[in-house]
């Protein structure tokens, strides 16, 4: 022992400066490590998909499932959307997805535009009786699908749009409206009434104040509700299959006669490429729109 | 003339609440009404009547001559500034003062030429592209009013238009909505909390509790014969003094008796009460009605030794705060006093400014 004191506060004062920095870049590390095997884990099956789809049959049925493909080819793709067979019918999804496109569009529109309308009747005209009118347009949302087919068959088929594409329309627009006004009343709700009065006084009526004032404020949760409906109506399958008869059938359900109908060889890398067209468009529109998807979620009030 | 806004015997019920009762009101051309009230008292939900953006329950609301029972807003010609201004906020400044036009179809060179007198009025010129969002206070303050002076109609409705801007910024606006109602001479209903907005403004004001008024006149008879202690306490800052006293009977001929801390009672001599009263009453007195004895005093008052409990010197004038009747007394004194805490103070009350009010039920005496 020597009777020099030790410098007890000085050693760790040096490593202080070091520790946390290093600990941080560690932690750091791990969490894109975490991140990155998630984020693989997640595109796995995409990646399987996607070199799937560009292999020939052969190289399918002789190698492995996660190789890369020895030569690309888009046959496949090209069967996939023009030329395989869905049950008796050997054009591919083209026809399909044009029939999507014809159901989804203006079911997204219609819903979307209705539901603003609802939404803002429900948040500034208050009438009697509306929370239970609300209420009761909520209480659509939580239905399931499967309860509403017998009646809304039954409806389609009096309306005399059974099996056609305006009936499909028709039933997304009805079923997608609970939500769609939730979205809007719910964003409308921020919006200060004085407003509202101050418009009236201008002499705007009930629908110029709409078009005037709320619509031009919407795009953040018209964004939402767009991706919403479009997600939700162009993937549905069973509204499709029940609703639909041979020309007007949506890409789904094209889709699982393509996969599950074949006879013969499985053509693995045409499924595949199907698979992959069918989930395009809404892979498109989260790219397009996603941005504005968590502003509009978390979109709050409105400053005047 | 006939009166531009004429109100008889409105009420207003939700549900079992009564928000307005008994409301009478008949305002001139040129006069400027300031409803004024704590908050819950009914004022703004009578003005919103007024508008039409809220049906009365009872009564008749006349403007202009003309019934307004079943009259749209619109059709009602009003202008109305709300409290948080309500600027339209996807529009710009140009857009929100001319939106009201843009939907009556007036002819786009009119539209154009009145938005420039109203930009030049108000000084707003150069905001006319911005948007709500990019506006001080103040700023969208002026657009609101540009907007309710486009209209140029023959009643202005003012929300408590003020609120929502500091201290400073509110001072100038009163002066500014003052100027314009003085150039434009035109009828106004302004609903505030303040009472000194109140003051300031009205050429009329009606006070209001619970949905009833309480007095209605000039700034001038609020101010010095409210009419019951409601009123007395809610107008004027400091607010008045409201001591509670004695009546000492001695012949045909009543005084003033006054509790005094410590001491024998205090009675105003010289001063011969009216009318009959009751044996208690509040005796109302305005600050600047009790001053330093000796010192200007013009008028006949009377004299009372006084124990200065606190001296707050506000500028212009000191306060000095004493006690009697075991209620603090505020005297308004010159800044120059020698007044100081613990001290004692001649004190002169000028009692030709008195108000007496009955205790129990606030009702004014004289």
């Amino acid at each position: 022992m020597t009777d020099q004191p030790v410098p007890l506060s000085a050693a760790p004062a040096g490593m202080r400066v070091t520790r946390p920095r290093l600990r941080r870049m560690a932690l750091r590390a791990g969490l894109y490590a975490m991140l990155a095997g998630f984020a693989a884990f997640y595109l796995l099956p995409l990646f399987v998909m996607v070199t799937t789809s560009l292999k020939g049959l052969e190289e399918i049925q002789s190698g492995s499932l996660v190789a890369l493909p020895r030569e690309i080819t888009f046959e496949a793709w090209s069967k996939a959307w023009s030329g395989t067979c869905t049950g008796i019918q050997c054009e591919g999804l083209r026809p399909f997805f044009w029939n999507s496109v014809a159901m989804a569009v203006p079911a997204v529109i219609l819903s979307t535009l209705i539901g603003a309308l609802n939404g803002y009747a429900l948040s500034h005209w208050r009438f009697r009786g509306s929370n239970i009118l609300f209420g009761a347009i909520l209480f659509g949302c939580f239905l399931p699908f499967q309860v509403v087919l017998m009646p809304m068959a039954r409806v389609l088929g009096l309306l005399g749009l059974a099996g056609s594409i305006p009936g499909l329309v028709l039933v997304h627009v009805v079923y997608g409206l609970g939500f769609t006004t939730l979205f809007f009343r719910n964003f409308y709700v921020t919006v200060p009434g004085e407003l509202v009065r101050a418009a009236k006084i201008d002499g705007a009526g009930f629908f110029r104040i709409f078009a005037s004032i709320f619509l031009p404020l919407s795009l953040p949760i018209v964004t939402v509700t767009v991706i919403w409906q479009f997600t939700n109506v162009w993937n549905d399958f069973l509204f499709g299959v029940s609703f639909s008869q041979a020309g007007s059938q949506p890409v789904t359900v094209a889709l699982n006669n393509i996969v599950n109908s074949t006879t013969g060889v499985k053509e693995y890398n045409v499924d595949m490429a199907a698979a992959i067209i069918a989930g395009l468009p809404t892979l498109g529109v989260y790219v397009l729109a996603g941005k504005y998807f968590i502003r509009g979620l978390t979109a709050g009030a409105v400053k005047g | 003339m006939a009166p531009i806004l004429e109100i008889r015997n409105l009420s207003k019920t939700f549900g079992e609440t009564r928000i307005l009762r008994d409301i009478h009101v008949a305002v001139d051309p040129g006069n400027f009404l300031v409803l004024v009230g704590p908050s819950g008292c009914g004022k703004s939900t009578l003005l919103n009547c007024i508008a039409g953006l809220e049906a009365p329950s009872g009564g008749h609301i006349r403007i202009g001559g003309r019934d307004m029972a079943g009259v749209n807003p619109k059709d009602r010609d009003i202008a109305m500034v709300f409290q948080s201004y309500a600027l339209y906020p996807t529009m710009s400044v140009a857009r929100n003062i001319t939106f009201g036009m843009r939907v009556r179809g007036i002819d786009r060179a009119v539209q154009e030429r009145k938005l420039a007198e109203v930009a030049e009025q108000l000084q707003i010129g150069h905001l006319l592209d911005r948007r709500p969002a990019q506006l001080s206070g103040g700023q969208r303050q002026r657009v609101a009013m540009g907007r309710a002076l486009v209209r140029d109609p023959m009643l202005f409705l003012f929300d408590e238009p003020l609120s929502n801007l500091d201290a400073k910024l509110r001072v100038e606006m009163r002066t500014e909505i003052k100027r314009l109602h003085q150039q434009l001479g035109r009828t106004m209903v302004y609903v505030t909390h303040d009472q000194v907005e109140a003051m300031t403004l009205a050429t009329h004001i009606m006070v209001m509790k619970d949905g009833a008024i309480q007095q209605l006149g000039t700034p001038a008879e609020i101010y010095r014969a409210p009419a019951n202690i409601f009123v007395a306490d809610f107008m004027g800052a400091p607010v008045m003094n409201l001591i509670p006293a004695r009546l000492r009977r001695s012949g045909g001929e009543a005084r003033l008796e006054i509790d005094r801390p410590g001491g024998t009672p205090i009675v105003f001599e010289s001063t011969p009460l009216p009318g009959p009263l009751p044996d208690e009453v509040i005796l109302g007195l305005r600050p600047e009605d009790i001053t330093e004895a000796g010192r200007g005093g013009d008028g006949p008052s009377e004299t009372v030794e006084c124990r200065i409990d606190m001296v707050e010197p506000a500028g212009a004038d000191t306060y000095v705060v004493s006690s009697l009747g075991g209620r603090p007394v505020t005297a308004r004194l010159p800044p120059d006093t020698a007044a100081e805490p613990g001290a004692v103070l001649p004190l002169a009350f000028d009692l030709s400014r008195m108000s007496l009010f009955r205790p129990k039920t606030g009702e004014r005496l004289n």
